[in-house]
C-alpha cells in the first residue's frame, strides 16, 4: 500500500497548478505516517506477546488492534495529503473503501484458509489443533457435502425457468396496458419481503400439510397427499418455488428495463416487412435482449449460489439432507457440532468452486453475446 | 405461459376478435400473477386476526368467513387493548426492531459514504497502486459480490470473538457494509459516469478544490442515484439472516432471527407468528410501494445502455 506512486495524470486535465509543498509539511506527513505504523506494529507485537504469555502487559481482547488499524488508516490519508498535495486528495477518495475491504475480506479469507487446516471445536476446551489436510480428506468422503453440491447444480438450473417466467412478466408489463404502475409495484413486492418471513408465510403456513390453502388447493386438483416437504424431489421443487417467488421480480425488472430501452422502430420495421409476432419475438426482440438477459441471469446465479436462509428456516436441510444447499449445510454443521475447522474447509472449497464457475460463466457469456450479435 | 404472451404484445393486431383475445389473455395473466404475489401477503395479514378454529377450517375472508380478533397482535402486545399495558414480548419485539433499523440504516449509510467516494474516484481519476490500475481496483470491489456469506461467516465468528464484536450491532454493521458495498459502487459508478466532466472542470477553474467540487457540484446531481443505492442496500440489510443468525445471540439479534427462532419453537401458534411476520415485512413493503421508482433505478443501473 505504501508504495502507492503516481496518482497523477488527473483526468480533468486542468490541475496544472503546481502544488509547492514545503519540506516541513512533507516531513510532518512522513513523521505522522511512521509514528502511526510504529503504533500499529507495537500494538500487534504487544498483543501477540501477551496472548502467547511471554509478556503480562496487554489487553484482554484484540480490539485495540482494530483501533490502531483505524488510526493507521487515518494517518495514511493524512500522509497522502501532506506529502502529495492534490494527488493525495485524489487518493483520499479511494482509500476508505480500499482499507475497509482489505481489512474485512483479505485478512479474514486468509485466516479462513488457516482455520480450514485445523481441528477446532469451539465448544470444547481443547482449542485448535493443526491437522493439515485431514478436513479435506474427510470432506471428500462426506456424502452430505456432495449431495449439497449436487443440489446447488439443480438450484442454479432452476434459474432458467425463473428467467422464462420473468421474461414473460416483463413482456406483459411492457405491453400496452392500463394501471401499469400498479402491476409493477405488485409484481415487485415479493422481492421486498424478508426471505425468513416468506419461509413462514409460504413454506410453513400456506404449504402446511393439514390446512394450508396451497395444500387444500392441491387436494382439490386431485393430489391426495400434498406433502410439500417430505419427498426429497418434491421438497427440492418446493424450495425452488419459494426462492423463485421472492427473486423473479429481480430479473423481471432488469428485463423490463431492457425492453423499454429497445427502440420501437426496429420492431415496427420487422412488422412492416411482414413478420408475425412470433417471428418478431425470436428474430428481433430476443436477440436484442440478449446482453440484458445474460447480465440478469448471471447476477441471479450469483445470488442463487448464496441461497441459505429459506432452507435453514423451512426444511433445515430435510428430509434427510435432501434439500441442503452448501451454505445451509455448513451452517448446520457448525450449529450442531461447532466444528469451525471442518465447516471452514467446506466453505473454502466452495469458494474455489464458485470462483472457477463464475469466471467460466463470464467468459462463456461474453463469447456468446459476441457471437450472436 | 410466458412465451405465448409475446404473440399479442404489439398493439396493432389484425382482427377485432384477435385483439379482444389478446386483451383478455394479457389482463388474465396480469391478474393471475398479481394473485400469486399478493395472496401470501393477504393470507398472513388475515391470519394474524384469526383464532385457531378459523385457521384449521381454512377461512379466508374476514367478517364473512370469520370474526376478526386482535389475537395475534395481543400476543405481541401491539393490539389496541394491550398497547397501554406492559408486555415483555412487545419490549423484545421493539428491541429486535430497533436492532434491525440501526444495523440496516448504519450499514447502508456507511456503504453509501465510502462507496460513493470510491466510485467517484474510480470514474474521474487514474490510480496506480503498485501494479493495480483502475480496472483492477474496480474488479476487486465488484468481485466481492460473488463471495458467499458462508465463506466469511466462520472466520468472522472467530475473529469477532477475539475483538469482542460478537453479538454487537457494530459488528453487524461492518459486515453488512461489506455485503452491500459492491452494489453501491456498481450503482454509483454508473451515476458518476453519466455526469459530464465539464461541470467539475468549470468548478475547478472557478477555484473550488477537488473535494469542494465533489460536495458542491457533483453530489447534488448524483443524489437520486445515492437514494436508489441507499434503498437497495437497506432492503438487503433488513432481510439479511445468515450473518445475523451466526453472529448474534442476545443483544444484537435482528428481526429475521427473531422470526426464524419463533417458527421452530412455538408449534402452531399461528396468529402470533402471522402478526410477527406481518410486522417484519411491513416497513419494507411500505418502502417498496412508496419508493418503487428509486428501487427500479438502483436495480437497473449499469445493465441497460
Amino acid at each position: 500500500m505504501a508504495e502507492q506512486t503516481s496518482t497523477a495524470n488527473a483526468w480533468p486535465a486542468n490541475s496544472a497548478a503546481i502544488d509547492l509543498i514545503p519540506p516541513a509539511r512533507k516531513r510532518l506527513g512522513w513523521a505522522l505516517m511512521i509514528a502511526a505504523t510504529l503504533v500499529l506494529l507495537a500494538t500487534i507485537v504487544m498483543q501477540i506477546l501477551y496472548k502467547t504469555e511471554v509478556d503480562t502487559i496487554g489487553f484482554y481482547t484484540w480490539r485495540p488492534v482494530v483501533y490502531a488499524y483505524v488510526l493507521w488508516g487515518v494517518a495514511l490519508g493524512a500522509w497522502q495529503v501532506l506529502t502529495r498535495g492534490e494527488d493525495g486528495q485524489r487518493a483520499l477518495f479511494l482509500l476508505p473503501a480500499l482499507l475497509f475491504t482489505v481489512a474485512m475480506v483479505i485478512f479474514p479469507t486468509l485466516f479462513g484458509f488457516y482455520i480450514a487446516l485445523t481441528d477446532w471445536n469451539l465448544s470444547s476446551f481443547a482449542g485448535r489443533r493443526f491437522n493439515g489436510l485431514d478436513n479435506f480428506w474427510q470432506m471428500l468422503a462426506d456424502p452430505y457435502y456432495r449431495n449439497a453440491l449436487f443440489n446447488m447444480v439443480l438450484y442454479v438450473l432452476a434459474v432458467l425457468v425463473e428467467y422464462v417466467i420473468a421474461f414473460g412478466l416483463a413482456l406483459l408489463l411492457n405491453a400496452q396496458i392500463r394501471a401499469r404502475k400498479f402491476f409493477r409495484v405488485v409484481f415487485l413486492l415479493p422481492l421486498m419481503l424478508s426471505p425468513v418471513a416468506v419461509s413462514w408465510m409460504v413454506g410453513k403456513s400456506l404449504m402446511e400439510y393439514r390446512f394450508g390453502p396451497a395444500s387444500t388447493l392441491a387436494r382439490h386438483l386431485g393430489w391426495d397427499n400434498p406433502a410439500f416437504f417430505s419427498d426429497p424431489i418434491i421438497a427440492r421443487i418446493s424450495i425452488m418455488v419459494l426462492d423463485a417467488w421472492t427473486f423473479i421480480p429481480f430479473m423481471m425488472i432488469m428485463l423490463l428495463a431492457g425492453l423499454q430501452a429497445m427502440s420501437r422502430e426496429v420492431i415496427e420495421a420487422a412488422r412492416v416487412d411482414g413478420a408475425t409476432t412470433w417471428q418478431t419475438f425470436w428474430q428481433v426482440t430476443f436477440p436484442l435482449m440478449l446482453p440484458v438477459s445474460v447480465t440478469a441471469v448471471i447476477l441471479r446465479i450469483i445470488f442463487k449460489l448464496k441461497l441459505a436462509d429459506i432452507i435453514i428456516t423451512v426444511t433445515s436441510g430435510g428430509p434427510g439432507g435432501a434439500t441442503d444447499s452448501v451454505s445451509s449445510f455448513i451452517y448446520r454443521e457448525y450449529r450442531d457440532r461447532s466444528n469451525v475447522g471442518y465447516g471452514t474447509m467446506l466453505a473454502m472449497v466452495y469458494l474455489i468452486i464458485i470462483v472457477v464457475f463464475v469466471t467460466w460463466l463470464l467468459k462463456l457469456a461474453s463469447r456468446f453475446v459476441r457471437n450472436v450479435n | 405461459m410466458s412465451v405465448q404472451t409475446t404473440e399479442y404484445t404489439v398493439s396493432d393486431i389484425r382482427s377485432p376478435a384477435a385483439f379482444l383475445a389478446s386483451r383478455v389473455f394479457i389482463y388474465g395473466a396480469l391478474v393471475f400473477w398479481s394473485f400469486v404475489c399478493l395472496f401470501p401477503i393477504y393470507w398472513t395479514i388475515t391470519t394474524s386476526f384469526k383464532s385457531a378454529v378459523d385457521v384449521t377450517q381454512g377461512h379466508l375472508i374476514p367478517f364473512v368467513d370469520f370474526q376478526p380478533d386482535w389475537k395475534g397482535w395481543r400476543s405481541l402486545g401491539l393490539s389496541p387493548d394491550s398497547i397501554v399495558q406492559t408486555s415483555t414480548v412487545r419490549d423484545e419485539f421493539l428491541k429486535r426492531f430497533m436492532n434491525s433499523v440501526i444495523t440496516s440504516v448504519g450499514a447502508s449509510s456507511l456503504a453509501i459514504i465510502i462507496g460513493s467516494l470510491a466510485a467517484y474516484g474510480l470514474t474521474r481519476y487514474r490510480y496506480k497502486f503498485a501494479w493495480f490500475k483502475n480496472e483492477d481496483i474496480s474488479f476487486f470491489f465488484l468481485s466481492q459480490l460473488i463471495l458467499p456469506p458462508v465463506v466469511l461467516a466462520l472466520p468472522f465468528l472467530v475473529l469477532y470473538r477475539e475483538v469482542a464484536l460478537l453479538d454487537t450491532r457494530i459488528g453487524l454493521v461492518l459486515l453488512y457494509t461489506l455485503m452491500v458495498l459492491p452494489i453501491v459502487i456498481w450503482i454509483m459508478r454508473d451515476q458518476f459516469n453519466s455526469i459530464p466532466v465539464e461541470l467539475e472542470e468549470a468548478a475547478l477553474v472557478d477555484g473550488l478544490s477537488i473535494w469542494g467540487a465533489f460536495f458542491r457540484i457533483v453530489m447534488p446531481i448524483a443524489l437520486p442515484g445515492m437514494v436508489a443505492a441507499f434503498i437497495l442496500a437497506m432492503v438487503l440489510c433488513w432481510n439479511e439472516y445468515f450473518f445475523a443468525a451466526l453472529l448474534t445471540s442476545t443483544d444484537a439479534k435482528t428481526i429475521p432471527v427473531m422470526v426464524a427462532s419463533q417458527t421452530g419453537s412455538q408449534g402452531i401458534n399461528w396468529w402470533s407468528m402471522a402478526a410477527l411476520a406481518t410486522a417484519a415485512i411491513t416497513p419494507l413493503a411500505i418502502i417498496g410501494i412508496a419508493l418503487e421508482r428509486y428501487l427500479i433505478m438502483g436495480m437497473t443501473a449499469g445493465s441497460v445502455k
